[in-house]
């Protein structure tokens, strides 16, 4: 066990806080390849924590095991262990719909349902059971993703009618109403312009006063801007020839951006990498 | 096989470089042409005919005493007038009763194959079964609904006309209702899943709805070949001279009566038969054109 | 936000091992799924064996013998289907001598630009027009315009061809020969339509290096693209000729329905279709066996030929 990856990634960092999610030695496989070697993290409440690395380093797939979307491919393995409130994620007896109720997630590109923009909250809510004033929830959800004024008039329109950006926090808004405790977002900014992307990332800062974030970014000056910490993810060659994703230094985002332990962050984050 | 066709390529060229196309070779593309051409016009001479004949002979039978052919009972031999009012609901009863068996199980069993199993052993299984299914001859399909329900149930009835068509429309509903689901993009079902919705929930209330134009289309497809077929119903819906007053009962449909009344020796019944095939025809069209039409209001 | 009621104080363990109607309901659905998926597979089986069921008495009496015996006897119950195997597969076989050529020029016609695309798009939609017209359209169309309009040629080919074994008899008004004709004409839109996609599904590097080479658009056609496509039009045509064997109303009105074999083309015959649509209805005991067991016997033909037709489609799917 000389292998760099094995190293427990400083959750020291952390541990004055409350701890929301705890990995645990988590690898994940695809078949018989390994997508991401033995990761410790720890995220704490209310915090944005940003995973970034280059492409293939695994930070996309570690972030689909907290909410359990792996599970949709049949070949995706987890081992090792995801406590979420003291429970283990994978326990068998947990109902993985049980856990994207708490765990919501924001993708890559924008997926709204072929549905109007008030049905595409309202049903998110229906289906978890909500059964308050639905207008109510409809226009608190857009509101808290900065889209109410821009829909307020158009409420009964398809979802996609809407810009890339428009969508994304239409995306977000449907996420933010079924009051999930994490908030997952997958490059969320990637496939929109430059004035759509700050605007997700003001909304973030107004989101952790409620939600945890957990964001997977290519963009090194997204995560300085939006995250209190940031793991650096690498990718590294195993025996066979293939390639793995591990963890390389947790801190918070200061510190990783300013100060790094290791050199390949350094070089990452410097950009004079690869 | 590539290796074959790059072999011809140089044939083509080991002529010689002479950059001029001979004259022979300019024959042969005018003697092909001129071949294909005639091709083309062979087969749109039946179809002109076709066309042709229903419309003469069928218009003038519609309208030699309108609206009759609508309200009236088949008549008997060497009777003139009469028409085929309760084929006209026979045709759409039968139809009905086979959407109903065929369009339920068919979009469940789409579901299974697109969005539970795709690409496992039983959705192959699955596939290989429903191509199979759809090319089974119309009248095994009869036999096979005389088995099961006229045997069982003493009689020859709608029920059974229906059950031999649901078999024929069930690959038509299997494949486009595959097909729409399969054209409903990943991202969507990974949302669906992000907001903690239950496969049921996520199908039922976003996929199928934007599903519907491609099962539409396909249930409509399904019904303009149930309505023209006539080989499965010979010996499970029958023919009746009067109106239906019961499922359990033989039943009068279109296609059996252009049959029964085509091979008969009475040129009012021949007249009322190409009438009903003129009605057949038009539907089917009607039934096609709105196929399309449905298939471009499709949402992705 | 207190009027949201799900109550998030519970563990994930707890919330996932209540009591949901939401998941049973997901449950009972998927496995309604998988119920209808394998139903399509029972309902297979359910065909052949609701035929093997009915036909039993008479397989086990007339065993494999039946399918070479020409007697088809209600009073001594005395039943073979040679006639009507031979007449299945010989009617598919001259439609398909008349289809085949006639379906891969068109096919070729419309997978070219020979016409602006404002001509070209009402030619196919008049193809799918001819596949969508019912068979008992075109058996009545065949009796009184086809029939009436061919026959004095065939009995032209009679006077003049008549020493030739399969024009030796006067043309009949119900015969082989017409009811051939008709069924090529049906199945005519399946290889149109199958060939033309598979001639447009040509790697277009094909044809353009073939035309780079300096070949004409003929010479392109002839020894590029339809060899090319020619798996995808074995299949269209396999396809073809499992439809033409299963055909049953324009061969019932009018091939004639003679139970023998004969080996002019002008003279009634009967194919198995044919045969059931006929005798079914005043048929019983022995007799109703015999004709499942016919039917049997095209169900398994047509099994075949399907089953062939998709290997080789699925093939040409691949190299495309």
């Amino acid at each position: 066990m000389t292998n760099p990856s094995t190293r427990p990634a400083a959750p020291q960092a952390t541990q004055s806080e409350d701890i929301v999610l705890r990995t645990e030695n988590v690898s994940v496989y695809y078949g018989a390849f390994e997508a991401v070697r033995n990761v410790y993290l720890d995220i704490p409440k209310n915090k944005v924590v940003a995973f970034i690395g280059p492409s293939g380093c695994g930070k996309s797939t570690l972030l689909r095991c907290y909410n359990r979307l792996n599970d949709l491919i049949p070949s995706a393995r987890v081992t090792g262990k995801i406590a979420y409130q003291n429970n283990d994620l994978y326990d068998p007896k947990v109902d993985p719909v049980e856990v994207r109720r708490r765990i919501g997630m924001v993708f890559q590109r924008p997926n709204p349902f072929p549905k109007s923009i008030y049905e595409n909250i309202a049903f998110g809510a229906r289906v978890n059971g909500y059964k308050g004033d639905m207008d109510e929830l409809v226009e608190r959800s857009l509101r808290s993703a900065a889209l109410w004024d821009e829909t307020k008039d158009k409420l009964k329109q398809s979802g996609l009618a809407l810009s890339g950006g428009q969508q994304q926090r239409l995306c977000i808004a449907r996420t933010i109403a079924i009051e999930p405790e994490v908030i997952l977002m997958d490059e969320p900014c990637s496939a929109l312009d430059p004035i759509s992307t700050l605007r997700v990332e003001d909304l973030m800062h107004e989101l952790k006063q409620r939600f945890t974030i957990i964001i997977v970014t290519h963009n090194m000056q997204q995560a300085s801007r939006v995250a209190d910490y940031t793991g650096f993810f690498n990718a590294e060659a195993a025996e066979g020839g293939s390639r793995f994703g591990y963890l390389v230094e947790y801190e918070k985002t200061e510190s990783v951006f300013n100060a790094p332990r290791e050199k390949s962050t350094q070089d990452y984050v410097s950009g004079r990498f690869g | 096989m590539t290796l074959n066709q790059s072999d011809k390529i140089q044939d083509i060229t080991s002529g010689g470089f002479d950059s001029e196309v001979t004259a022979a070779r300019k024959n042969f593309g005018k003697l092909m042409t001129g071949l294909v051409v005639a091709c083309v016009g062979i087969a749109i001479l039946p179809l002109g005919s076709i066309l042709f004949m229903l419309l003469k002979n069928g218009l003038s039978r519609l309208f030699l005493n309108f609206p009759s052919v609508f309200t009236e009972l088949p008549p008997p031999p060497l009777v003139e007038g009469g028409g085929f009012s309760n084929a006209i609901m026979g045709t759409i009863i039968t139809c009905t009763i086979g959407a109903l068996l065929s369009v339920p199980f068919g979009v469940l069993t789409a579901i299974y194959t697109v969005e539970f199993g795709r690409g496992n052993k039983l959705s192959q299984f699955v596939r290989f079964c429903t191509n199979v299914l759809s090319g089974v001859p119309s009248i095994i399909a009869g036999l096979f609904a005389y088995g099961i329900v006229v045997l069982t149930m003493g009689n020859f009835s709608a029920i059974a006309g229906g059950v031999a068509l649901s078999v024929l429309m069930m690959p038509i509903i299997i494949r486009t209702a595959e097909e729409g689901l399969k054209s409903i993009p990943s991202e969507v079902r990974q949302g669906l899943v992000g907001i903690g919705a239950t496969n049921f929930q996520g199908v039922t209330s976003v996929i199928l709805p934007a599903t519907l134009p491609f099962i539409a289309t396909g249930v409509t497809l399904a019904l303009a070949r149930a309505a023209g077929e006539t080989a499965p119903l010979l010996f499970t819906a029958l023919f009746s001279q009067f109106q239906a007053r019961s499922l359990s009962e033989p039943i009068a449909t279109l296609s059996v009566l252009i049959y029964n009344f085509a091979i008969a020796p009475y040129a009012n019944q021949n007249s009322l038969a190409w009438a009903a095939a003129l009605i057949i025809v038009v539907l089917i069209m009607f039934v096609s054109i709105l196929a399309r039409t449905l298939t471009a209001r499709k949402i992705y | 936000m207190t009027s949201q009621t799900i109550a998030k104080s519970e563990t994930l363990i707890e919330s996932s091992q209540k009591f949901n109607p939401v998941r049973l309901v997901d449950q009972i659905f998927y496995w309604l799924t998988v119920a209808t998926a394998l139903g399509v597979g029972f309902i297979l089986l359910w065909i052949a064996w609701s035929l093997l069921s009915i036909a039993f008495p008479a397989i086990v009496k007339f065993n494999i013998g039946f399918l070479f015996s020409t007697s088809w006897n209600p009073v001594n119950d005395a039943f073979g289907a040679l006639p009507q195997i031979a007449g299945t597969i010989i009617s598919a076989i001259i439609a398909l001598l008349f289809a085949v050529p006639l379906g891969v020029g068109v096919a070729v016609f419309l997978s070219e630009n020979f016409l602006p695309t404002k001509v070209q798009t009402p030619l196919g939609l008049l193809v799918e027009l001819l596949a969508a017209v019912p068979s008992v359209v075109y058996g009545m169309w065949g009796i009184f315009v086809f029939v009436p309009f061919i026959l004095p040629f065939l009995q032209g080919i009679h006077r003049v061809f008549g020493w030739i074994p399969l024009f030796s008899t006067p043309p009949s008004t119900r015969q082989m020969f017409t009811t051939a004709m008709v069924l090529a004409i049906m199945i005519l839109p399946t290889i149109i339509a199958i060939s033309r996609d598979s001639l447009l599904s040509v790697a277009p590097e094909l044809r353009q290096g073939a035309y780079g080479l300096g070949a004409t658009r003929w010479e392109t056609l002839t020894r590029v693209l339809v060899p090319s496509a020619l798996s995808g039009i074995i299949g269209s045509v396999m396809l073809a000729l499992g439809r033409a064997l299963g055909e049953t109303m324009a061969a019932a009105m009018l091939i004639g329905n003679a139970n023998r074999i004969n080996i002019s083309l002008f003279a009634p015959a009967s194919t198995i279709s044919a045969m059931i649509a006929n005798q079914f209805g005043e048929a019983s005991g022995l007799q109703k066996s015999a004709l499942f067991y016919q039917a049997l016997i095209l169900m398994v033909m047509t099994l075949i030929v399907n089953m062939l037709a998709e290997v080789i489609v699925n093939r040409f799917q691949q190299v495309e």
